[in-house]
């Protein structure tokens, strides 16, 4: 058990929360309790999936963000785009339009982060091939993928394929083009647009890595109210101002939906699954070793992986929708022999390959009720004969998720029996017209 | 600590939810992964045998501080040859078994590179008792 803390994008609002509950009934790593009438987030618990961010009817969870207007800090402010936030306009808008709008509210230059997808494909598949790691290989591409298994699938930290992250890669290439062009290094500030709160929170502490090169984080959902009130602004007659940029190949748009990094693999039998509770149930048989024969997963803890992600602003099938026709149109240039943004950074491919592995992710997990096993096995006994007293029906009004996660609490967290509504009210015969004599006989 | 759990006759879509309860039990405790996993590979490879070989039966495992004792049990046909059926790839399988990607053989081999010890008893006609020691330290 790590004393260690760990940064987290997922912060409660304790003046706005109304202590509904619906996160913590949410929560797929049992992190959130519901205390002096806010929700709490454990930070040792919880894996930045954002599943609360999205129940929550009154927002407030939120993510932490840098202020917009610290881009302004730079000469040379640079835009990592994720391809997802095309997915949001409409398909008739070209990308260079909407990354000259990126230009019109502050940005000075705008990269593609899919533009790495091919030099990490590259960095998984060579790691492969060196033989590396466990049996099936799990790609370290979703950061709450990568969580989840440190907290509740220790066993498995040796099975994700420890190499930095597309944006990591694509940061590193501007970075270096910058640089080249003369631009003093002190004058380029790197902005990651984040589809999600476990990516903010990879960026801030990566995992496996010291540092990011990223220096600062604008939340997806902000910067599209941004550029869609400036589009307004500049009208239909708006013009895009002559810029060249290549375009992002098929393959690296389609690369953040579910299947995308599966499709670039070289491994003979893989899986590619999304939403975090698929994942979950699907990384218990592999600790089981119940799953053969299967060389790579591809697992994302958003439904339809990026498109999904709880930073969006349009529907999730519709922004996949949307990247598909988008990167159909893409296929069909490519087949007219037109090159595309992935062959500039292939160009660097070896300087950017250098040093994309990083050190092994550690377990961290969430689940042991004590350091020294007589002391967890004496804490074990008692809660499972609070267990047995609780009436399983997981109502939540003691603050805890569930009635086993509160015989956790009572024996590790100081919580009390009295906390259950249930047994305080046993005595109540319209309880026992609902729930049946059987369940009061504890 | 002491628990218990039933095994059902050809009832594959259950099998494995005494290795998971017992997974999840053990990493309370705060054991080593390595070690859970060894633990969990054998009793899931026992309760696989007792659901495709035998007539169902019991699993109950035992956790004090420095160990795990499981004790499988089944009412099934019994082994004849236990030093046989300790070999690897000998399997008495049925087809429609193998089908399913069981009976390859590999189960009480497995069993034993995953156990510190390892005691099968069996009567022909009565049933297999598997008992097995994982030391946590």
């Amino acid at each position: 058990m790590s004393k260690q803390t760990f940064y987290h994008a997922l912060q409660v609002d304790e003046d706005q929360c109304i202590a509904c509950a619906r996160c913590m009934k949410s929560c797929p790593t049992e992190a959130i309790r519901v205390v002096d009438g806010h929700a709490t987030i454990s930070e040792h618990r919880c894996v930045d999936c954002g599943n609360c961010f999205k129940v929550c009817p009154v927002k407030a969870i939120y993510i932490k963000q840098d202020d917009f207007d610290r881009i302004f800090d730079y000469k040379c402010r640079v835009a990592l785009v994720p391809a997802v936030f095309l997915g949001q306009f409409a398909e008739d808008i070209p990308a260079s339009r909407v990354y000259s709008v990126l230009k019109e509210i502050g940005f000075t230059h705008v990269f593609e982060v899919e533009s790495a997808v091919q030099i990490f494909a590259q960095a998984k598949n060579q790691y492969a091939i060196e033989g590396l790691g466990e049996k099936p290989l799990i790609s370290s591409f979703c950061p709450a993928i990568v969580r989840l298994i440190q907290v509740r699938f220790p066993s498995l930290v040796d099975n994700i394929i420890p190499v930095k992250a597309p944006v990591d890669i694509v940061a590193k290439y501007a970075y270096k083009t910058l640089v080249e062009r003369g631009v003093p290094r002190k004058d380029i500030g790197l902005f990651y647009i984040s589809p999600c709160a476990a990516k903010v929170a990879a960026v801030k502490s990566p995992v496996g890595e010291e540092k990011s090169m990223v220096d600062g984080i604008i939340n997806m959902d902000e910067l599209y109210n941004r550029v869609q009130k400036k589009m307004k602004e500049l009208g239909k007659n708006y013009t895009v101002p002559g810029f060249s940029m290549a375009r992002l190949s098929s393959d690296a748009v389609l690369s953040t939906l579910t299947n995308g990094e599966r499709r670039l693999c070289l491994a003979k039998h893989s899986l590619a699954i999304d939403e975090i509770h698929n994942v979950t149930e699907f990384l218990e048989k592999v600790e089981n070793e119940e799953i053969e024969d299967i060389e790579f997963l591809e697992l994302r803890a958003c439904d339809q992986s990026c498109a999904g992600g709880v930073l969006l602003c349009q529907n999730r099938f519709l922004i996949s929708e949307c990247m598909y026709a988008r990167a159909r149109k893409i296929a069909e240039r490519e087949r007219n022999g037109e090159t595309t943004n992935d062959s500039k950074l292939d160009a660097e491919r070896d300087f950017l390959l250098q040093d994309v592995r990083v050190s092994a992710v550690k377990p961290r997990s969430m689940l042991a009720l004590d350091e020294d096993v007589s002391k967890a096995l004496e804490k074990m006994e008692k809660i499972q004969k609070i267990k047995a007293k609780l009436p399983q029906i997981d109502c939540g009004v003691c603050g805890s998720p569930s009635c086993n996660a509160l015989a956790e609490d009572i024996v590790c967290r100081n919580a009390s029996l009295e906390r259950c509504v249930f047994m305080n009210n046993a005595q109540d015969p319209e309880m026992k017209d609902i729930w049946g004599e059987e369940k009061f006989k504890k | 600590m002491h628990f218990e759990y039933k095994v059902i006759e050809g009832d594959f879509v259950n099998a494995g939810i005494a290795s998971s309860s017992v997974k999840k039990t053990l990493k309370q405790l705060n054991i080593p992964p390595a070690i859970i996993k060894r633990v969990v590979v054998a009793l899931y490879e026992a309760e696989v045998n007792a659901i495709a070989h035998a007539c169902g039966g019991t699993v109950t495992a035992d956790i004090d501080s420095d160990k795990i004792r499981l004790v499988v049990a089944d009412k099934g046909p019994g082994i004849p040859d236990i030093d046989l059926a300790m070999q690897e790839g000998y399997s008495t399988a049925r087809p429609e078994v193998r089908d399913m990607g069981f009976g390859a053989g590999m189960g009480l081999p497995n069993i034993k590179n995953n156990v510190d010890k390892l005691n099968v008893q069996s009567t022909v006609g009565v049933g297999t008792t598997v008992e097995m020691e994982v030391n946590f330290n």
